[in-house]
């Protein structure tokens, strides 16, 4: 059994606390990604689970066992580094071997092990050579490959990916994938990048400022983010946030952006949203969104004209920019119909996809 | 999701002793040998000190602790020393062998290594490895031919013939010294002074000496200790006393009609190590620096 | 450059002016101007480094009045004395087992000094490298001081103790340890300092690797911190083993190559011959011999120097 849990955990370096109370539960053979801007604490947690840090206050549980004063050694755990840490006068297959020498298993044994893992990343004529004589991609194969070598109750890696150019990226994400699905085991993964969360994550782990925003499948947090900062980070590009003000209009109710633009709330929101009309509010809505007029049954009123200030063209789409009451929009539309800078065009927002989110307390209605 | 068990229910997988408990034993066994390397470090300029602020009569009595001194401190022997002997002519010779010896050694090696570190001609790879190789011949087989030259030149028994073989000793690792710290300014530098209309002088005047200044403080450190130093060459090419520089001086020369006053010779040798441990106290993380970059840049 | 002769063709400047052109052209070329700023360089390192040790040559193939030739006589003349040998097995010693506990204690300090936590580390660096900072002669001055055979301070603990006091300079043996333990407490802050500083480059996740690989303390230190400093250890060994090999300063003072000629190092030998019995050629050719040993030792470990640093990077 192999879960991972954490308990009340905070970690405190002087006066600063980076990590202030996270409790986490893992369970069994599931990839769990912890995502978050820099300094947020993601992998300062990671290395408390890993032993290379202390644990200021909480507990660390590993396969049922309280693991605060275990040193790394001694908790079946193996990480893979953003640098991918290869010893470099060492040869791929020592590097591999390494651990497995230590503990004094037969060399056969280690030879069969390290060649299975070899051929599971495909670097098996790699073996003989030396960090130095690698490629990225091939190095960061062969950190894994010391992990997978090592049969342990845990994965954990520390932004393994960040060193490795764009293209490479996409590649190795896969390989990273395709790895968990062929070598089923507890994964906890620490990356800044929202896409990679998204794509590799059994569940996904916000943090910010040392705390967790919010936990779940990737697709939760796209479409039911809790928070403001939950709304904000995941998705790219990322949610358009405004002002606007909630207006009473009859039965139902209207969100006011600016002088001339409101929309209608659509009737399945208009319950949840009702104890807070009249309040000024964020409006959240992804570019994605607010397209070029389209699709059946549209509300005429949701549709807008606006000045576009930048046009993108991305190929399969278009990104258009434009202001509304000082905030600069996104949105994501057909190629063919977008107009020019400076010139107007007309957008349509679907207003099933909004959010609302309370100032005060950051927190999405 | 695990139902949840109290904390104190949970197995605790304890290794031995806490993780906490086992860094503090370590630190303080640390703590303990430090110390012990310390004493062994420290105990002969502890007893130079002590024996230089005894009496006559106390260095001379066998009972009492060597130690501590026990008949009140004195600064006689310091006082005998500037007063009764020719200390003073060793210090000023000294201090104007180790200004011009530095200057020297700075304005040779800086050019140089300015000139190997950032043009290249025909030779300057064979002459940087030469340099380094240079270094390696020792001053103890130099002295014997060098004392046929200086003879020739006239130079025997002048400490000008001081300021003329040091550089031997200091030039090469200077020179070592600021190609390294030449090599780290990067060429973008040499590119931007060039578009802004600098010609090679102004270059090193006014970019490459500013923004090396920590290494040109660490060689000229290093420069200034190594001179203040050197005992080889005076004490083969140097006799009399009004020539003498400090090294010799204080260890050959202080001793009157055979008895060794040890109190004065003690007050001599710190006085005479004192400018080197001033720099150093002052400016420690340079002087680190200089003795670092020879062989970590190398 | 605009091409003045062809904008007119009849030729613009006056024939004798364009020597001077030239001349300056040829001054104000990159590779001249390199070339003189090191001619200081090069005249030091040729005038007073190469040529002397060229000459040395010379004169150690020369009689003691320097009127003859007498090839490699002095060479053979010192190796059938006694005395010689026992400088060349002084000198051996003498280097070697010096820094071996140099280098021994320098890897110790270093890793006890950088274990501590990060602001003491400067203190105890500082304290522990006063005697290197110190000029030698005037070390060995003190350490003299403390053998003294009357006034000994050592000897005091150790009567006090009820031991018998200890002939540090005059018996030849105990002469031996003596100049062994001066060099070895001037020379090891050098080892602490380079050590420490190639300790402080390892990266730090290497070790975290290995923590997690299951390494304990000494297994890091045997297949990480070792083979990482690899290259510091020789080049470090290596300069010592030349230093040291040439010491003078320590034997000269403290035992001037007594008792019984016993302490006498190449360099002391070579003075005693050369300078102070005035016979420069037999002086010279004692100077020589280490040579040899010195350029093979520096070959060797230099070799595998550039071999590790091709493989590690």
């Amino acid at each position: 059994m192999a879960e991972v849990a954490l308990h009340n955990v905070t970690k405190r370096y002087d006066e600063v606390d980076a990590v202030r109370s996270i409790s986490l539960n893992i369970p069994d053979k599931e990839f769990v990604v912890l995502v978050g801007p820099s300094g947020c604490g993601k992998s300062t947690t990671l290395r408390m689970i890993a032993g290379l840090e202390e644990v200021t206050a909480g507990d660390i549980v590993i396969g049922g066992d309280v693991v605060n004063d275990v040193p790394p050694k001694d908790r079946d755990i193996a990480m893979v580094f953003q640098n991918y840490a290869l010893y470099p006068h060492m040869t791929v297959f020592e590097n591999m071997s390494f651990g497995l020498r230590l503990r004094r298993i037969p060399k056969p044994e280690i030879r069969a092990r390290v060649e299975q893992a070899a051929r599971i990343l495909d670097i098996t004529d790699l073996l003989e050579r030396r960090p130095k004589q690698l490629s990225g991609g091939q190095r960061q194969r062969v950190a894994m490959g010391r992990a997978i070598v090592r049969n342990p109750k845990v994965f954990l890696f520390d932004e393994p990916l960040s060193n490795l150019d764009a293209k490479l990226r996409v590649q190795m994400r896969t390989e990273i994938k395709r790895v968990h699905q062929k070598v089923k085991t507890t994964t906890v993964y620490v990356t800044h990048d929202q896409v990679e969360a998204m794509t590799l994550a059994d569940r996904v782990v916000v943090m910010n400022a040392g705390r967790i925003e919010q936990v779940g499948r990737p697709h939760d947090l796209y479409h039911m983010p809790k928070t403001r900062f939950v709304a904000g980070f995941i998705g790219s590009p990322a949610m358009n946030l405004l002002p606007g003000r909630l207006e009473q209009n009859g039965e139902g109710l209207n969100l006011r952006l600016s002088e001339g633009l409101a929309f209608p709330v659509p009737e399945s929101r208009v319950a949840r949203y009702r104890p807070s009309a009249g309040k000024d509010l964020t409006f959240g809505l992804r570019p994605e969104h607010i397209t070029e007029p389209r699709g059946e049954g549209r509300d005429p009123r949701c549709e807008f004209t606006v000045t576009l200030d930048v046009v993108e063209p991305m190929g399969m789409e278009t990104m258009v920019f434009f202001t509304v009451n000082g905030a600069e929009i996104c949105a994501r539309v057909e190629p063919s119909a977008a107009t020019g800078p400076g010139q107007p065009m007309r957008l349509y927002a679907n207003l099933n996809h909004m959010h609302l989110i309370d100032p005060a307390s950051d927190l999405v209605l | 999701m695990t139902a949840s068990v109290a904390i104190s229910e949970r197995p605790r997988l304890a290794a031995g002793a806490s993780l906490k408990r086992n860094r503090r034993w370590a630190l303080v066994t640390s703590y303990v040998f430090l110390i012990l390397f310390a004493i062994f470090f420290l105990t002969p300029p502890y007893y130079m000190i002590v024996t230089s602020l005894k009496t006559d009569a106390e260095v001379a009595h066998l009972a009492t602790n060597p130690w501590i001194i026990s008949s009140g401190v004195t600064f006689e022997q310091y006082r005998l020393l500037f007063q009764g002997t020719d200390f003073l002519i060793y210090f000023k010779n000294t201090v104007i062998v180790t200004l011009c010896v530095v200057v020297i050694s700075m304005v040779v090696s800086v050019l140089a290594a300015f000139s190997l570190s950032r043009m290249r001609f025909w030779g300057s790879g064979i002459l940087a490895t030469g340099i380094f190789l240079t270094y390696l011949i020792p001053d103890t087989l130099l002295f014997i031919p060098l004392f046929q030259i200086v003879r020739g030149l006239g130079l025997l028994n002048s400490y000008w013939s001081m300021v003329l073989v040091y550089p031997t000793l200091t030039v090469p690792f200077c020179t070592w010294i600021m190609i390294g710290y030449f090599q780290s300014i990067p060429k973008e530098l040499d590119e931007a002074a060039l578009i802004d209309g600098a010609g090679h002088m102004q270059m090193l005047l006014r970019i490459f000496i500013p923004v090396a200044l920590p290494g040109i403080i660490a060689a000229t450190i290093f420069a200034f200790t190594v001179s203040w130093a050197a005992f080889v060459y005076p004490i083969a090419f140097l006799f009399s006393a009004d020539q003498q520089v400090l090294t010799v001086g204080t260890v050959t020369s202080l001793i009157k009609a055979d008895v060794y006053k040890w109190g004065m010779l003690m007050a001599g040798a710190l006085v005479a190590a004192a400018p080197p441990l001033v720099v150093y106290a002052f400016l420690m993380d340079y002087y680190i620096a200089g003795l670092t970059a020879g062989a970590t840049k190398g | 450059m605009v091409d003045l002769a062809r904008q007119y063709p009849g030729g613009l400047a006056e024939p004798a002016a364009r020597p001077r052109a030239s001349m300056q052209r040829f001054l104000r070329r990159r590779s001249t101007i390199a070339v003189l700023m090191c001619l200081p360089l090069i005249a030091i390192v040729a005038g007073l480094i190469v040529y002397p040790a060229l000459y040395s040559i010379y004169l150690a193939m020369l009689n003691k009045a320097q009127t003859r030739f007498v090839g490699l006589g002095n060479f053979a003349y010192l190796l059938q004395r006694d005395t010689f040998w026992m400088v060349v097995q002084q000198s051996a010693i003498f280097a070697l087992s010096a820094v071996f506990f140099k280098a021994l204690i320098g890897l110790i300090t270093a890793h006890l000094v950088n274990n501590l936590p990060s602001k003491g580390q400067r203190k105890w660096r500082g304290m522990l490298l006063v005697p290197w900072v110190i000029p030698l002669a005037l070390s060995t001055l003190g350490w003299w001081w403390l053998f003294d055979p009357t006034h000994s301070a050592f000897n005091w603990i150790i009567q006090s103790f009820g031991g018998n006091e200890i002939p540090w300079l005059s018996n030849p043996y105990w002469a031996r340890f003596s100049v062994i333990l001066v060099n070895v407490w001037y020379g090891a802050p050098f080892f602490l300092i380079m050590y420490l500083a190639a300790l402080k480059s390892v990266p730090e996740q290497l070790y975290e690797a290995a923590q997690i690989d299951g390494a304990n303390a000494w297994q890091r230190f045997l297949h990480i911190t070792l083979p990482m400093m690899r290259n510091i250890i020789a080049i470090t060994v290596l300069f010592s083993l030349i230093v040291t090999f040439a010491n003078f300063d320590i034997v000269q003072i403290m035992t001037a190559g007594g008792p019984r000629n016993m302490t006498h190092v190449f360099a002391t030998y070579a003075f005693l011959l050369g300078i102070r019995s005035g016979d420069l050629p037999l002086g010279a050719s004692v100077s020589l011999f280490m040579f040899p040993i010195l350029a093979i030792s520096a070959m060797f470990i230099l070799r595998g120097v550039r071999k590790r640093g091709r493989e590690i990077g």
